[in-house]
């Protein structure tokens, strides 16, 4: 069901009952979501929104940085006034998970992310942490982000138009805010000890995107973070392997506090 | 008609020495420097000899790719205003939405207006897709970029009473005030390219010069647009000095050897293709509905994308790629043959478009020889370039604008 915020009409998928978990999609956008949506609507009030630009939601015209993603979020919390809410990213929306809770965890209890991106962790100008989608041979990319690519290739011909329009859509937003400085904010890795919710951060063991190594760097910079890998999966963890992602993403919920 | 030798300045013997893209990906290690010294000291001596020949001389850039050496056409073009004397200077162009700097763009062209004494034309392009990935700027914002550079570039050049402060979207300078200013007054002309009719009507607007390349029949619906705008805003008819059209060109003392010529020019379209699949499309570079009305279309295996062909005479399309010789003179892609041929076949596509006042001309390509391009220019110079001006399109007027369906 559509919400209105910021003038940007979102789309969101809502379902199930219980304390509120938000979902912030890859750039994959919402496709192939939906059993990891159904396994933590369980327990859960799931809100899984498009981001702007991505899917059905508007883009304003002014939105050129990760920054006015963060905020526009922070102020759709505030409309929805969303309390005592897991938030919970994967890639390129854990990277807005992350801007999101360095700025305001008012509205969260605890925070995951899996397989992020927007952190540059190396001083040597030339160490590539996050690989290249837009330089790399498509197959590469393929390779790199699924343990199995067959799977989730999406065949022109058995998309409809919108899907192909929501697909194009998808791409060319990512890259407005991840183009240059590639997929990083380079704000952020200095005020990730901000972050006072208790915080997961999972990762697809066979990531070739962004490493397992690079992850645990990552949790290593926010004060409450574990650090776990989920198997038989590479950059989409919630998409490859959706029950054990529910299941970690629940238990922790549960095992620290609400 | 004014005529321009163009060449992309190619760096073509490793075209056959290594298999796959020759773009982006290819590492520098497969120049030989003293080769590459060889071949601009070749490109340099045919635009030297245009000076003597009374053709203008046109450069253009590109970056990363062995199909161009030239990685900017401002340091060609400076070299060239002070070794020529008589011909124009013009760059097509200037990648100004690449460019991190507009201001230092100002700056040298003011150097080279006056270095030439007032013979320099600015043209100003967006890029090639696959170059976006060798500069800092997205493609998303490419076409807002490229406006404020514009507008940018043009205040730089006309604002001599003080220095001004530009606090825009993409690019902040606390004072602009370049020394020198341009020699010629208000500043050069100005020049952009189009493929397609769509931005005809906002490039009359700017009354900038046009100029679009090896689209052939095409052509004219974008002179059309532009010359129905430009009589729209009250400016009477667009006059054909507004007009550029680049095609290949090759003249020799018999056909079969001017085709030859022409086959070797025709490199540059060859090599085209053989770009890694990654960097024909930027995400942004072209709108997200296009990509997708794109992608439906190449579900059907027989779909060409029309603007990768061309219009035969029979109104038959062909792929611009691995048409023949003959194809491409049919399509006005090429013109080639004797002289007398090879005015006949302009002076067709002169009145087919409409009458236009510039051949962007080709004369170098792929891996034509030194030899071969001047006694080709050599050719057009005498034989052909003192016949141009009898060209005559009459009193030409644009059909309406094509209702949208």
């Amino acid at each position: 069901m559509p919400i209105q915020c910021h003038g940007v009409t979102f789309e969101l998928l809502e379902q199930g009952a219980g304390n509120p978990l938000v979902y912030l999609h890859s750039g994959e956008g919402l496709f192939h979501c939906q059993p990891v949506l159904d396994a933590m609507a369980s327990t859960r009030r799931v809100i899984a929104p498009s981001h702007p630009g991505f899917g059905h939601s508007d883009l304003p015209a002014e939105f050129a940085r990760i920054d006015d993603l963060a905020y526009c979020y922070l102020d759709l919390f505030d409309q929805m006034g969303l309390e005592n809410a897991v938030l919970v990213g994967e890639s390129f929306g854990a990277w807005i998970a992350a801007e999101i809770a360095i700025r305001n965890t008012t509205h969260l209890s605890h925070l995951v992310l899996a397989d992020m991106v927007g952190v540059r962790h190396s001083s040597d100008e030339t160490t590539v942490e996050i690989a290249d989608i837009y330089t790399l041979y498509p197959q590469e990319v393929q390779r790199r982000q699924w343990v199995n690519p067959a799977t989730w290739k999406r065949d022109a011909a058995a998309l409809s138009d919108d899907e192909l329009l929501v697909a194009a859509r998808n791409r060319e937003t990512m890259s407005l805010f991840g183009w240059m400085p590639y997929m990083v904010n380079p704000l952020l890795r200095r005020w990730l000890h901000r972050i006072d919710k208790p915080t997961l951060v999972l990762w697809g063991a066979q990531d070739q995107i962004t490493t397992p190594d690079y992850g645990r760097a990552c949790a290593a910079l926010i004060p409450q973070a574990q650090f776990r890998v989920i198997e038989g999966a590479a950059h989409h963890p919630s998409i490859e392997q959706p029950a054990l992602f529910a299941k970690e993403v629940l238990q922790f919920c549960a095992s620290s506090g609400t | 008609m004014r005529v321009w030798q163009f060449t992309e300045q190619p760096y073509h013997p490793v075209w056959d020495e290594v298999p796959g893209p020759l773009k982006n990906i290819l590492p520098n290690r497969h120049i030989d420097h003293r080769v590459a010294a060889d071949l601009y000291d070749q490109y340099m001596e045919q635009w030297q000899l245009c000076d003597e020949l009374g053709i203008n001389i046109l450069v253009n850039e590109h970056h990363a790719t062995s199909t161009s050496m030239s990685a900017s056409c401002t340091l060609t073009l400076a070299a060239l205003a002070r070794s020529t004397k008589h011909v124009r200077l013009m760059s097509l162009g200037i990648p100004i939405a690449n460019r991190p700097d507009p201001v230092r763009v100002a700056e040298e062209i003011a150097m080279i207006d006056c270095f030439s004494r007032g013979r320099f034309e600015m043209g100003f392009v967006r890029g090639a897709q696959y170059e976006v990935f060798a500069a800092i700027g997205d493609p998303v914002k490419q076409t807002r970029r490229f406006g404020e550079a514009y507008r940018l570039i043009l205040k730089t050049l006309t604002t001599h009473d003080a220095p001004f402060s530009w606090q825009g979207d993409f690019f902040q300078y606390r004072e602009v005030n370049i020394w020198p200013r341009c020699y010629q007054d208000p500043h050069p002309p100005v020049w952009m390219v189009a493929i397609g009719p769509g931005p005809g009507a906002w490039i009359a607007e700017q009354r900038a010069h046009v100029g679009t390349f090896l689209s052939g029949r095409d052509s004219k619906k974008l002179f059309d647009a532009y010359r129905r705008r430009w009589t729209e805003l009250g400016w009477g008819s667009a006059p054909p000095e507004q007009f550029g059209y680049m095609a290949m060109v090759a003249v020799a003392d018999t056909e079969e050897e001017a085709k030859r010529r022409a086959y070797q020019i025709a490199g540059y379209t060859r090599t085209q293709t053989r770009l890694a699949p990654q960097f024909t499309n930027p995400p942004g570079y072209t709108p997200a509905r296009f990509v997708a009305m794109e992608q439906r279309l190449q579900t059907n295996p027989n779909y060409v994308a029309q603007s990768r062909t061309i219009e035969r005479s029979d109104g038959s399309r062909v792929m611009l790629y691995n048409a023949t010789i003959d194809d491409l003179i049919d399509a006005h892609v090429v013109f080639a043959g004797t002289a007398d041929q090879v005015f006949e076949q302009l002076r067709a596509y002169h009145r087919y478009v409409g009458g236009f006042g510039n051949l962007l001309m080709m004369g170098q390509g792929g891996d034509l020889s030194h030899a071969d391009t001047i006694d080709s220019l050599t050719r057009f110079s005498r034989d052909v370039l003192p016949r141009l001006d009898s060209l005559d399109a009459g009193d030409y007027e644009p059909p309406p604008a094509p209702r949208l369906a």
